[in-house]
């Protein structure tokens, strides 16, 4: 492990705090303050691991709706997920018009999804495209879930890919459960890795709970894609430890001894555990990044509270970028 | 100004846009050395290269949603549907990647893109090489919707639709891609997108129509002319947005009005033309808004005598106007 201890602490403060966030949003919920969740919970170390494998700013993200640890680590303040969450004025993602988690940021090269599933993954062979025909070095992160390959949308867009060898990582944050269908029911192969041969590309499955294999695996397909060797699907292996979303009963269809031993192996435990060991992590640090966490968290909560809905007026508006208009 | 054809004119204004800004490229199945299937595209691979002219997979859905991610980046694709009856798989990029994008993303990000599909029938094409699609996307905010009728608006709208910042559906009369001749604007002429024409002068009703049933309508109206029926014509040009300042000014000047489209009559786009006028132009007309369109069967037949049951002609047009005529 090559990080330096500045970015293992960066890292579990992100994954933290998506945590804590998270954990929030469904007592909002709950509490009937907000429409709608869907979580990240135990898939933050996938997401985390890989988002510091890019070169945030420069490389490109086509996410989806599950990635709130990415796209913190992308640079989405906690003010600004809560804002969108309560459907507040200033959201970044949409101003408000989509639900709360289908994220986009301009600022971090981080392009707006939709909600029909796999839509993005043509997208990001597009933009990668787009990097090769204008000879540029970044590379393009497209995550997805294992369920939404079945697509033929995410076989089209891999396909394109691996044809033209663009500098793609095609993420694929497998939790086994597709809402409620579990992956023997969507896809004959192993894992989604599996799939990969088939289309001409590598395919590799990585520990998703353990956020410095993604980050070490996501790497080394960042520097294949960026030497112009081409794309690489990486499944990484992780656990849904909530229902699907915030409208969904996970207790119909999941048996309750197999949640709780997925909850003895959260990934965010995980690393507080491993950066113990390696004392990154002391009581006095833990206790900081936790009241962190908590402060940012009530910090956003107040702020996006006491926002002001967007203005009537805006629902009309940018249908063509001749409407769009600024402030 | 040259004497061509309107397949010729497309080429054209392709190859002036290919030469004018280095972001534009071409997509799509048989573009490549092949030239496309009706030769839109010929010799331009000998020009530009294959990093600008790209034969893809067969595959429509990714052409297009290939082609968002391009522009996204900031590219300028131009994607060929073979036929627009190919269409159907890329309808969720259309509909719900592109033409929402800017409007889900409050301007951040916008799909500059070209969608050109050959449509209509009466080439022998059977159910699946002849379909008229314009009103499945006619119904979509964020997209706009061209269909030329003549060589030289064709250069000059394609031209403007390879330059318009929101994705373009181009949909070209195939029927009329060599039969159709006139005059082509040397140089840099650009159309306006969103201005229909007063393509002839006329007092008794006013004709509307678009692509070929334009052509036609053209034809019929210089025949009823010599029986002394004087018919306006507007050719539409835009379908999306509608130019519908000059679909009233001339309906409320002639008080009749006739909307002339190949595309089944159900649901079609005469369907919204005859409901602007009704609501718009009531006191005006002097006889109920008429439609002539195809008939509500699944799509084209194959067999000859069957194909002219179903096709418009300027003898069908004609013999709508006479009838409107008299009322």
């Amino acid at each position: 492990m090559g990080l330096p201890k500045e970015s293992l602490l960066e890292m579990y403060r992100v994954m933290l705090f998506s945590r804590r966030l998270d954990e929030r949003a469904w007592v909002l919920h709950r509490q009937g303050k907000i429409a709608f969740h869907i979580s990240a919970i135990g898939h933050e170390a996938a997401q985390v691991g890989a988002a510091f494998a890019l070169q945030r700013g420069v490389d490109w993200v086509v996410p989806y709706y599950r990635d709130l640890a990415l796209i913190l680590a992308m640079g989405m303040t906690p003010r600004e997920f809560a804002l969108g969450l309560m459907g507040k004025k200033g959201e970044p993602s949409s101003g408000a018009r989509q639900m709360p988690s289908h994220w986009s940021l301009r600022r971090a090269n981080v392009v707006s999804h939709s909600s029909p599933v796999a839509t993005q993954t043509p997208h990001a062979s597009g933009i990668a495209l787009g990097i090769k025909m204008r000879g540029d070095s970044a590379v393009v992160l497209t995550t997805i879930g294992e369920g939404s390959t079945s697509q033929g949308e995410w076989y089209e867009g891999v396909n394109w890919a691996a044809v033209h060898k663009l500098p793609v990582i095609f993420l694929v944050e497998n939790n086994i459960y597709a809402i409620s269908v579990r992956q023997e029911m969507q896809m004959a192969v192993a894992g989604a890795a599996g799939k990969a041969a088939g289309l001409g590309l590598p395919g590799v499955s990585v520990d998703g709970l353990d956020v410095l294999a993604v980050h070490e695996t996501v790497g080394q397909a960042v520097e294949r894609a960026r030497r112009g060797d081409g794309p690489t699907v990486v499944e990484a292996r992780v656990h849904r430890l909530t229902p699907h979303s915030s409208d969904d009963d996970d207790r119909t269809y999941r048996p309750r001894d197999e949640i709780e031993a997925m909850k003895a192996a959260d990934p965010l435990g995980a690393f507080q555990k491993t950066l113990r060991e390696k004392k990154v992590l002391t009581q006095k640090i833990e206790a900081e990044l936790e009241a962190d966490a908590t402060a940012a968290v009530e910090d956003a909560i107040r702020f996006a509270e006491a926002a002001p809905y967007p203005d009537v007026s805006e629902a009309a508006y940018p249908v063509y970028v001749e409407d769009v208009r600024r402030g | 100004m040259a004497e061509g054809t309107l397949i010729q004119a497309l080429r054209q204004a392709m190859d002036e846009e290919l030469a004018h800004d280095d972001r534009v490229f071409i997509v799509g199945e048989d573009v490549g050395p092949r030239g496309g299937v009706f030769r839109a595209t010929q010799g331009l691979f000998e020009k530009y290269g294959p990093g600008r002219i790209i034969d893809s997979p067969l595959a429509e859905l990714s052409i297009i949603g290939v082609g968002i991610g391009a522009a996204l980046y900031g590219m300028r694709p131009i994607c060929e549907i073979q036929f627009a009856d190919f269409i159907h798989p890329a309808f969720n990029q259309i509909v719900n990647e592109a033409a929402k994008m800017c409007y889900r993303s409050n301007g951040e990000w916008t799909v500059p893109l070209v969608i050109r599909a050959p449509y209509g029938g009466g080439i022998g094409g059977g159910l699946y090489h002849s379909q008229s699609l314009e009103a499945f996307f006619a119904h979509v905010p964020g997209l706009k919707v061209v269909i030329p009728s003549n060589p030289h608006d064709a250069k000059g709208l394609l031209k403007a639709a390879v330059r318009d910042p929101n994705p373009v559906l181009f949909f070209e009369p195939k029927k009329g891609y060599r039969l159709i001749k006139g005059e082509i604007p040397e140089g840099d002429l650009v159309e306006p997108l969103g201005a229909a024409k007063v393509s002839r002068a006329g007092s008794d009703l006013t004709a509307i129509a678009y692509g070929m049933m334009h052509h036609y309508t053209l034809q019929a109206a210089e025949a009823v002319a010599a029986e002394g029926i004087s018919v306006e014509v507007v050719d539409l040009r835009t379908l999306l947005p509608l130019d519908k300042r000059t679909v009233l000014a001339s309906v409320r000047k002639t008080g009749k009005a006739l909307i002339i489209y190949e595309d089944n009559l159900t649901g079609g786009y005469g369907a919204e033309v005859a409901a602007i006028l009704a609501e718009e132009a009531f006191s005006d007309l002097d006889a109920p808004v008429r439609r002539l369109g195809g008939p509500d069967v699944p799509a084209m037949p194959y067999s000859h005598p069957l194909q002219d049951w179903f096709m418009l002609n300027p003898e069908k047009i004609a013999a709508a106007m006479r009838a409107l005529a008299r009322y």
